[in-house]
């Protein structure tokens, strides 16, 4: 299970890492959202892999897992969501402004907006 | 003792800030009012906490009385307290810049934003769990995002998104060393992290050193150090003015949160580590400084000038942070709190400049701006305090500074040569913006007197002018702040950790 949890880490990683390299809107968003789930499954590793053992207390449990990371992990889910829900917003914001969808800004961009 | 008061500073704002966007949406007027009363409360409470922080030492506030490191901590030293009063003094000043040009109106939920940004920033600096600090750094990250893009416009959109991808890259960069840390060490509180770091065993220290660098690299984002400083000069030149400003704060989270970290969790003692990150931060610092002052030579657009002036502070005081000596962190710090004014205060001016010129352009001169005398007064102030010249607060700053780092050659040699070239970028564009205008020969375009923005300005540079003439005593309790910095032992028991007692 550790290299499956290891191996699915860094595809994602390296697929989000691709797609933000893209410099246009859409695949930088899904390279984001790609990153932060690898992000997401590597938070949940750090409290070490255990399966089927609950992380609160319970009478007929063998053993806990770490609940520090499923709390650690709900809270960047949470905030990854809500950040990539506004970038999305943003992104449209400046495709209807600008009507293409490039990230990187070009030189005589930084000039014109000083018009 | 302080008490409650530890966490006014993130609840006051937060309040503040929830109840202007609920019920104040559509009194803009009442929202002004409301919004600068509270940030002049939080001046109050922080100014009240940094008496606290001085009289009593580090104290630690346990949110729902959790006993640290399993509940959450806020702590209050010397450090934070000073933060957390630049940034109220500061967003004070600003705002009511904001509100005597308008720019407040300009856009939707200004006040809201602006209140939901100091909580971040004030609670990043207050916080004393690791974890924490990821989530305000998002706080003051997502109402960053609201303030940049304020009034809109195509390329403010545009170097937007820039901005808010390459946080979020950082953001997930953040997690990726916290969860590091946590796997080594099964803690985030810094404290306790203090603590277990010199206990654990050799063979988990190699995970430690990737997670600092982790933490480097993203403290290193906020504080826009090359080669990680792209994101920087767009967003500033493209933000509103105020907001820039406001933001001259934000790169000091950076500053501050190196600080913390590498004093408190990865010290220069501890044996793994030693000065690695102190390595790694000072080329870096260097070559921050010199691409800052080539940026501020080049630069097309006032506000890029101002923008690129702000990468070469942040040079300069990472190349102080870099030496982690008590006399070049006290050095930093007070260098820290001038850079901030001296570039919220250019960011002001320059908005003043574009607002009545109508361009940042600095390519060619155009006809001469309605109070052109005054406006060209404060921009050689603000030139002279960013650029290090006497007789204002830049001078001393710079001056520590050079004295804390005898022997380090390629420091003297790049702050001086960077002030020099910054000096020779500044004149330039003043000379292109006020004294050639005259040739031009047309008369000014009427505008407002906005009497309120020049009284806010003037209270930044009164400011820096302060600085100076109170350098004695301020370095006197700066290095007293370095000191309890460099031996934490009041930080981690106010921490009230198991078995330290």
């Amino acid at each position: 299970m550790e290299l499956l949890v290891a191996s699915s880490v860094g595809l994602m990683t390296a697929v989000g890492i691709y797609l933000i390299l893209r410099m246009r809107s859409f695949p930088v968003i899904v390279g984001l959202t790609m990153i932060s789930y690898a992000c997401n499954v590597f938070i949940f590793a750090s409290g070490r892999i255990v399966a089927g053992l609950p992380p609160i207390l319970s009478k007929t449990a063998t053993g806990y897992t770490d609940p520090m990371p499923q709390a650690l992990v709900l809270t960047a889910i949470v905030i990854s969501f809500g950040m990539t829900a506004v970038l999305v917003m943003m992104a449209l914001g400046a495709f209807f402004e600008a009507g293409d969808d490039r990230i990187d800004l070009k030189a005589d961009t930084a000039r014109d907006s000083a018009e | 003792m302080m008490g409650h008061w530890i966490i006014a500073p993130v609840v006051l704002p937060a309040v503040t800030g929830a109840f202007t966007l609920l019920a104040l949406r559509d009194a803009p007027m009442v929202a002004r009012s409301i919004s600068t009363a509270a940030t002049a409360l939080l001046l109050a409470i922080a100014l009240w906490l940094l008496h606290g922080a001085t009289v009593h030492g580090a104290e630690a506030y346990f949110l729902g009385n959790w006993p640290a490191p399993f509940g959450i901590v806020l702590v209050l030293d010397r450090l934070s307290a000073l933060m957390v009063t630049l940034t109220a003094a500061l967003a004070l000043v600003v705002q009511l810049y904001a509100i005597g040009t308008g720019w407040d109106l300009r856009g939707r939920h200004f006040h809201a934003l602006w209140q939901f940004q100091l909580m971040g920033v004030c609670g990043a600096f207050l916080t004393g769990d690791a974890f924490n600090l990821f989530v305000f750094f998002e706080v003051l990250l997502i109402a960053s995002y609201g303030l940049m893009i304020h009034a809109g416009g195509r390329d403010r959109l545009k170097a937007g998104v820039q901005y808010v991808v390459f946080n979020l890259v950082g953001s997930t960069l953040f997690l990726f060393a916290l969860a590091t840390v946590y796997s080594v060490t099964g803690t985030l509180n810094m404290a306790d992290l203090a603590v277990k770091l010199p206990l654990l065993p050799q063979g988990d220290m190699a995970l430690m050193r990737v997670a600092g660098a982790m933490l480097l690299m993203v403290f290193a984002i906020k504080g826009a150090l090359v080669p990680l400083h792209f994101w920087l000069p767009a967003t500033y030149a493209e933000a509103p003015g105020p907001v820039s400003a406001l933001f001259a704060v934000m790169t000091k989270v950076g500053a501050y949160a190196v600080i913390r970290v590498f004093t408190l969790i990865f010290p220069i003692s501890l044996p793994a580590t030693g000065a690695l990150f102190a390595d790694l931060l000072l080329p870096a610092a260097v070559i921050t400084l010199a691409v800052g002052a080539v940026g501020v030579m080049g630069a097309r657009s006032l506000q890029g000038m101002v923008a690129f002036a702000a990468v070469t502070s942040m040079g300069t005081l990472f190349a102080a942070v870099a030496q982690f000596t008590p006399e070049a962190i006290s050095a930093a710090l007070y260098y820290a709190l001038h850079s901030t004014l001296a570039a919220a205060a250019l960011f002001l001016i320059a908005d003043l400049t574009v607002d009545r010129r109508g361009s940042g352009d600095l390519g060619s001169a155009r006809a001469p701006i309605a109070q052109q005398g005054l406006i060209a007064a404060l921009f050689m102030l603000g030139a002279i305090a960013i650029a290090g010249m006497p007789p204002l607060s830049g001078f001393l700053g710079k001056l520590m500074i050079l004295s804390a780092s005898r022997g380090e050659t390629l420091v003297w040699a790049a702050i001086l040569l960077s002030s020099f070239v910054m000096i020779l970028g500044l004149a330039r564009a003043g000379s292109t913006l006020f004294w050639k205008s005259h040739a031009e020969g047309a008369r000014p375009a009427p505008h407002d007197a906005q009497p309120l923005a020049f009284v806010a300005v003037g209270a930044l540079l009164a400011g820096l002018v302060l600085l100076t003439v109170a350098a004695g005593p301020i370095t006197g309790w700066l290095a007293d702040t370095a000191a309890a910095l460099q031996d934490p032992a009041a930080y981690i028991a106010a921490n009230r950790l198991e078995g330290m007692e």
